[in-house]
């Protein structure tokens, strides 16, 4: 593997890693560091960007944290939804969380994300907190959308997430209007619209390239190929599912979505295209381990073998423990105590939530219209509950 | 109205005793005899509406329902006792029924083969009509309809799913102008056959996108006709109908009423598409009512019967069009009408009903229609919220009350 080349050439080094090691996680370097991508980069009518990453010490380390706050976040979900304190589709991001958590280390909060219903990792990415994403969960006052939206309905708009949309394709044509915002606007901004394998099938997307293509919007549309759509694997529900190259004459570049480096590679080769070029289709190489959502066991299409290979060869959240480990950035037990941490503060973080109030019945009329409408609502037989939308 | 009260008190003594099903007051149990000879006239002299023996009361309701309806059913149909199913299972039986019996029948729809449906109506067809009857779509609605659209233009009889109603929003344009309008604006030279089929209304937080009720969108498409199911009996006679139909058939399941179970007969049956179900008669208020709000208008009549009164509940079934002969004769015979439906307010199913009542039987009405419906507000996530959305039992009674001073 590429790392070993690394280990002889931080020969020099270890002393000053132990250093840190002894000295905790938190005064972690900014000294750069490169690390090669798991797999070259393959590019559609576009040179691809070179193998080797750029980080420091410190992003390593962050990274790992986050993604581990991601998978226990996810986990946690699983058994509240299990305890039937989150219902309604729920669909878990877990396996996924490199791409989040690479796309957020290679672009800023004034760049926008917009992806589908698998949308809590990214939420938090965008700097969400845990306690607004189990109320939201759980449908209480606190959350991020006033528990009225739900699992698939987050949003956050002072950090440019737009969203969290439950119908499958839907968010793309959405995506590529922010992306004209931006250019009417004159930000040198740039807007990821996330997908599916099984959203790029719908014709809204092609629509929206077309045009994004056509005025040369600064979109970045980001397949997110976890090779199933819904219960339908990726070779029977398309005809070509080269992904990144079915935008045509829009330039494509294919990513191991589960290589957190690969992804900040290549957003932030992405971002610099598109702000020049107009819009680029990035497929992210990716796996989820759970169903398409909680009511899906996830394993009537696809063999418990295969989720635990996936497991063992490309987990993520492993990869970047191990390139930590040969690093010498931090030991085992360091890695595990954060672990730990990470695994207290979403407990809080549900504890917390799990106190927070229910929506109060007023709620219902709020944020139909926009204030001042004035329109009344009637209740259910003309009498009962009456008020005016405010 | 003293008289009616009256019975209306020996039928609450009634409810309880093991001669329920004597009592002369309106219970589904007696409904077989009653239905058979007040209906076989209007329904065109169709014998299926005789079977339809409407054993319609859900099993959640009263425990004692379970024990008389069998005894019921074997005594109405002298035959075999029929056989228990989950409305899911009914649908799939109906299905494959007529996929049997004509080789053009096809299915169409996101996760309907190899997966089996996500909520399982066509598990195990893969298997025994292969891929391309029983086809997976990729996730493209618009196109899928369009494409069963155009198949059903040649002759073939596709059944397309929608995985959820609200997904079909995607494919409105199809199901509008090719759907609705090819046969008129062909002069009549293509038929349209195919059935349209999937689940909508409010679940349990299943967000606001995915609780839609696309009934009242849909009610204003000429060219098609519309019904909604609610129990395994009235799910598997209106899929046949609705496959045998010459006419674009949109079928509205409902999500949570997937799993309900009911003992229906084992002998071949096809209800009829137009017709409305009678679940109660009664004499001092029709309920008109559909799909899951049926359930909900049901258990009101519990509290109402125990209370004296005495309302009549019809399950109108054919949303387009209104089953106006059955509906009518109700008014004529009650003069108050109170609607209780899932849409929303403003232009569902329950305001196009109410002016078609007020237009027809304005004459017969005593008092003004009462329609309740689900409030006009996207669906919320929160549980309690949610149910604020739709209409509950309590203020059924509420309305009965007040329709009846």
């Amino acid at each position: 593997m590429a790392q070993l080349t690394h280990r002889s050439a931080n020969l020099l080094k270890p002393i000053s890693a132990a250093v840190f090691a002894t000295r905790g996680l938190t005064t972690a370097s900014t000294t750069p560091i490169t690390v090669e991508t798991s797999l070259p980069f393959t590019g559609h009518k576009i040179d691809p960007p070179s193998r080797s990453v750029e980080t420091t010490p410190q992003e390593l380390l962050s990274f790992y944290r986050d993604m581990a706050l991601m998978r226990r976040m996810e986990i946690a979900a699983d058994s509240l939804y299990k305890a039937k304190l989150i219902r309604g589709f729920c669909h878990l991001y877990d396996g996924q969380e490199a791409v989040a958590v690479g796309m957020e280390a290679a672009i800023t909060k004034k760049d926008c994300i917009i992806t589908a219903y698998r949308d809590h990792c990214i939420y938090l990415g965008r700097g969400g907190t845990l306690l607004e994403t189990f109320s939201e969960l759980m449908g209480r006052k606190d959350g991020c959308s006033k528990g009225k939206g739900g699992s698939m309905h987050f949003y956050k708009k002072d950090s440019g997430f737009y969203g969290g949309h439950g119908i499958v394709g839907a968010q793309i044509p959405l995506g590529c209007g922010l992306a004209f915002a931006q250019k009417y606007n004159k930000e040198e901004h740039v807007t990821f619209a996330m997908y599916g394998d099984g959203a790029a099938n719908q014709g809204q997307l092609f629509e929206a390239l077309n045009m994004a293509a056509l005025w040369d919007l600064p979109a970045i549309l980001v397949c997110e190929n976890n090779h199933y759509g819904m219960g339908t694997a990726e070779w029977r529900a398309a005809k070509s599912p080269a992904y990144y190259k079915r935008g045509d004459y829009v330039p494509g570049l294919k990513v191991d979505g589960m290589d957190a480096f690969a992804v900040k590679q290549a957003c932030k080769f992405a971002k610099e295209h598109a702000l020049k070029n107009g819009p680029i289709i990035l497929e992210m190489d990716t796996y989820r381990y759970h169903g398409h959502s909680m009511s899906d066991p996830g394993s009537t299409y696809r063999t418990r073998d295969e989720i635990t290979g996936v497991r063992q060869e490309r987990d993520p959240i492993e990869r970047i423990r191990k390139l930590i480990l040969a690093h010498d950035l931090a030991t085992e037990k360091e890695l595990k105590d954060t672990e730990k941490e990470v695994r207290k503060e979403v407990d809080e973080a549900i504890a917390k939530a799990k106190e927070s109030p229910l929506a109060d019945p007023s709620e219902l009329f709020t944020n139909v219209y926009v204030k001042g409408f004035g329109v009344e609502s009637f209740g259910a037989d003309r009498k009962e509950v009456r008020a005016v939308l405010p | 109205m003293a008289a009616a009260i009256m019975q209306g008190v020996r039928a609450t003594k009634d409810l309880s005793s093991a001669n329920y099903k004597r009592s002369c007051f309106a219970t589904p149990r007696s409904l077989p005899e009653r239905k058979r000879s007040s209906f076989v006239i209007h329904c065109d002299g169709n014998l299926t509406s005789g079977l339809n023996n409407s054993s319609s009361r859900s099993v959640r309701l009263s425990a004692n329902a379970v024990s008389t309806k069998q005894e019921n059913v074997a005594a109405s149909t002298a035959s075999k006792p029929g056989h228990e199913l989950l409305l899911f299972e009914a649908l799939r039986e109906g299905l494959e029924e007529e996929m049997d019996r004509d080789p053009r029948v096809c299915v169409m729809g996101e996760d309907v083969g190899h997966y089996g449906g996500s909520y399982k109506v066509t598990k195990g067809l893969a298997a025994k009509y292969g891929d391309l009857r029983v086809l997976d779509t990729p996730i493209a609605e618009n196109s899928f309809t369009g494409m069963a659209i155009g198949a059903a233009m040649t002759g073939l009889r596709p059944i397309i799913e929608g995985m959820n109603m609200g997904f079909l929003l995607l494919a409105f344009n199809q199901i509008s102008n090719n759907c609705g309008m090819l046969h008129y604006t062909s002069g009549g030279q293509f038929k349209i056959p195919v059935v349209i089929r999937g689940p909508g209304g409010v679940g349990r937080q299943l967000g606001a996108e995915h609780s839609q009720r696309l009934e009242s969108y849909f009610q204003s498409i000429p060219g098609i006709q519309m019904v909604a199911c609610s129990t395994p009996y009235n799910a598997k006679g209106l899929m046949k109908a609705a496959i045998r139909s010459e006419n674009p058939v949109i079928l509205f399941e409902h999500v949570l009423l997937y799993n309900l179970k009911e003992r229906i007969p084992d002998e071949e049956y096809v209800l009829n598409l137009e017709e409305a179900e009678m679940v109660r008669p009664g004499e001092h208020v029709t309920i008109l009512t559909y799909s899951r709000m049926r359930y909900h208008v049901m258990q009101a009549a519990k509290t109402l019967v125990n209370r004296g009164y005495d309302p009549e509940v019809i399950d109108i079934r054919s949303l387009k069009p209104f089953d106006l002969y059955t509906i009518g004769n109700s008014v004529k015979k009650t003069h108050r009408v109170l609607i209780v439906e899932e849409c929303m307010r403003t232009g569902g199913i329950g305001a196009s009903l109410t002016a078609s009542i007020n237009e027809n039987f304005h004459d017969y009405l005593d008092a003004p229609i009462v329609c309740l419906s689900s409030q006009d507000v996207p669906t919320p996530y929160a549980g309690t919220l949610e149910e604020w959305t739709v209409v509950q039992p309590a203020q059924i009674v509420a309305a009965v009350e007040q329709l009846c001073q």
